[in-house]
């Protein structure tokens, strides 16, 4: 018999297993393998969910920047070591109210700034795929879990492609809904103007089913949208006849390695012999995206990190004699070097004198890239790329090269100054045996279409099915 | 290639409430150098014309609600991870004349 980590979701609630015999093979696996992928920051080992809900008794891991109620909550940061919300984050609540088995919070980079999972104050988790590669980041935790079968769903974060490049390195599936989309209330802010909750899945059919149990308006969060929240399940047809797929030209560049590009060619083609119609677009921007976005990122963390001081939670240095004082030391003391690096950066380009040179001028080159897809969609309907440049690289090969580090996020970072869904679906290994993230990004609120072509990429071929050996 | 000098960083770090080092000052003066420099790409773009973006979609208009009050987390809630409280408040060193 399969064993029932190895499901899906959608496998698990057709197989009407018991919450408790799923409980015990996913505690069961995740004992097995821990050690070695180091996904989890906390395991709850006792829990098994509810009973009722569309999700009853489904292990899903959420990622430790969304507020579980006395659950503790780090960001995998030191300054909030021990910090234990007095609320249940939107989404949280939603899961629970479908009975879902919140089993743990996954490893992250340190305040989702990273793209590797190394900047985690707990350490760096593993690619499942190979233990001595990164498994992208940031909620690199919540990709590694799924593809090592230790949840069955997990909820990721997605600010730059931190949903979408894991989930393309771990060869999962990742979903970054439209802004507003999903609600925001109870994920600690990173980019408030770019943040996103979505699910990382072990399949698309998942993934709408998770993205349906989360989405939707919440007065909670004034920058969620009160439009409808359609019934993603019908979004899972099996056919793209007609479909006009764009696929832009400033996406396969220089520096892209070979198989990855050699994957998604050979994907464009499925879509092609399936019947979709292949468009090649234009959008001529694509190349200012990185240095937009780590102008409008850090400025953005850099205040909402600005809360961080010592007061009402989190750390205090205690040797402090003056508030300011306190401030400061705490603050030295609690954030790691990316964190550091950032508000850095951010607040040099908000300080006076340089705010229109850099945050005003990396706004006006946003509109121009957002313009940019507004034109690519009056002639298609989706838009196919790779997720990342390249496959999962050597954990600590970028580590003491932030811009090479931030380079790595060049494919997923414009859906996010464009508000738009993307996902990442797998579409093969390299010839070293690496997982290859497909990404589709669509309009503004049209994750239907998106799904679409998702699913039916995804039941013409069997790359979600490959499994790491661990 | 952009330089910028350690006075620069130190008054940002000031700013930003953190002290660093004189490792961490070469190492962050060397390191926002660099990617200053890349992001000075931006200047290659004429915005004159531009609209700023500060919300990803367009076609999002301001929430209003009336204020009504409602239940919302007790002052012990709120004070659960205080790092130090004096009964119903915060407790923080002196913020005038301490030193």
């Amino acid at each position: 018999m399969e064993n029932l980590y190895s499901l899906t979701a959608h496998e698990l609630i057709a197989s009407k297993k018991s919450k408790i015999e799923i409980a015990a093979s996913v505690q069961g696996r995740i004992e097995a393998v821990e050690s070695r992928v180091k996904a989890f920051v906390r395991v709850n080992k006792a829990s098994s969910g509810g009973t009722q809900g569309i999700l009853a008794g489904i292990p899903v891991l959420v990622k430790d920047n969304i507020c579980v109620s006395g659950e503790e909550t780090t960001c995998s940061s030191r300054i909030l070591e021990g910090f234990k919300p007095p609320y249940d984050a939107t989404v949280v609540k939603k899961l629970k109210a479908a009975g879902a088995n919140l089993i743990g919070k996954s490893n992250m980079d340190e305040f989702a700034f990273g793209s590797s999972c190394e900047t985690s104050c707990y350490g760096p988790t593993r690619n499942p795929w190979d233990l001595d590669r990164i498994p992208g980041g940031s909620s690199g935790g919540s990709a590694a879990a799924v593809a090592a079968d230790e949840t069955i769903m997990a909820i990721g974060s997605d600010t730059g492609g931190s949903i979408r490049q894991p989930a393309a390195l771990c060869g999962v599936v990742g979903m970054k809904p439209t802004y507003g989309r999903v609600s925001r209330y109870g994920l600690i802010a990173f980019a408030s103007s770019l943040d996103q909750i979505g699910p990382i899945t072990k399949d698309v059919e998942d993934a709408a089913l998770l993205l349906g149990v989360i989405a939707g308006y919440d007065e909670m969060d004034s920058t969620s949208v009160d439009t409808p929240v359609p019934d993603y399940k019908r979004s899972l047809v099996n056919d793209v006849k007609g479909l006009r797929v764009g696929v832009p030209k400033e996406y396969f560049i220089k520096g892209i390695d070979k198989d990855v590009e050699g994957s998604v060619r050979k994907a464009i083609n499925t879509f092609k012999e399936l019947g979709a119609d292949i468009k090649d677009i234009t959008l001529p921007h694509t190349e200012y995206a990185v240095a937009t976005y780590y102008i409008v990122a850090p400025a953005e963390a850099s205040s909402n990190l600005a809360r961080f001081d010592g007061v009402q939670y989190g750390l205090r240095d205690n040797s402090a004699k003056d508030i300011i004082d306190m401030y400061i030391k705490s603050r030295s003391k609690g954030f790691g070097n990316e964190s550091k690096r950032r508000i850095l950066l951010g607040t040099y380009c908000l300080s006076t004198g340089y705010y229109d040179a850099y945050y005003l001028k990396a706004q006006k080159v946003r509109t121009k890239i957002r313009e940019d897809f507004d034109n690519a969609f009056k002639g298609c309907d989706v838009i196919i790329t790779p997720t990342s440049p390249t496959p999962a690289f050597k954990i600590g090969e970028r580590m003491n090269d932030p811009l090479s580090m931030y380079l790595s996020d060049i494919f997923t970072i414009p859906a996010n100054l464009a508000g738009l869904p993307a996902i990442s679906v797998p579409c093969g290994l390299t010839a070293g045996g690496l997982p290859i993230g497909l990404q589709i990004m669509a309009k503004p609120f049209d994750e239907d279409t998106m799904l679409r072509a998702a699913y039916t990429f995804e039941q013409s071929t069997e790359h979600h099915k490959l499994k790491p050996v661990l | 290639m952009k330089s910028i000098d350690k006075k620069t960083v130190e008054r940002v770090a000031h700013l930003s409430r953190l002290e660093l080092d004189e490792k961490e000052l070469e190492l962050y003066c060397a390191q926002l150098a660099l990617i200053l420099s890349y992001i000075d790409k931006l200047n290659e773009i004429d915005t004159s014309k531009t609209q700023p973006t500060s919300h990803a979609l367009s076609t999002l208009k301001n929430v209003f609600r009336t204020d009504i009050l409602k239940a919302s987390i007790s002052s012990d809630e709120a004070l659960l991870n205080a790092p130090a409280k004096d009964g119903d408040l915060f407790k923080v060193p002196p913020i005038i004349g301490g030193k």
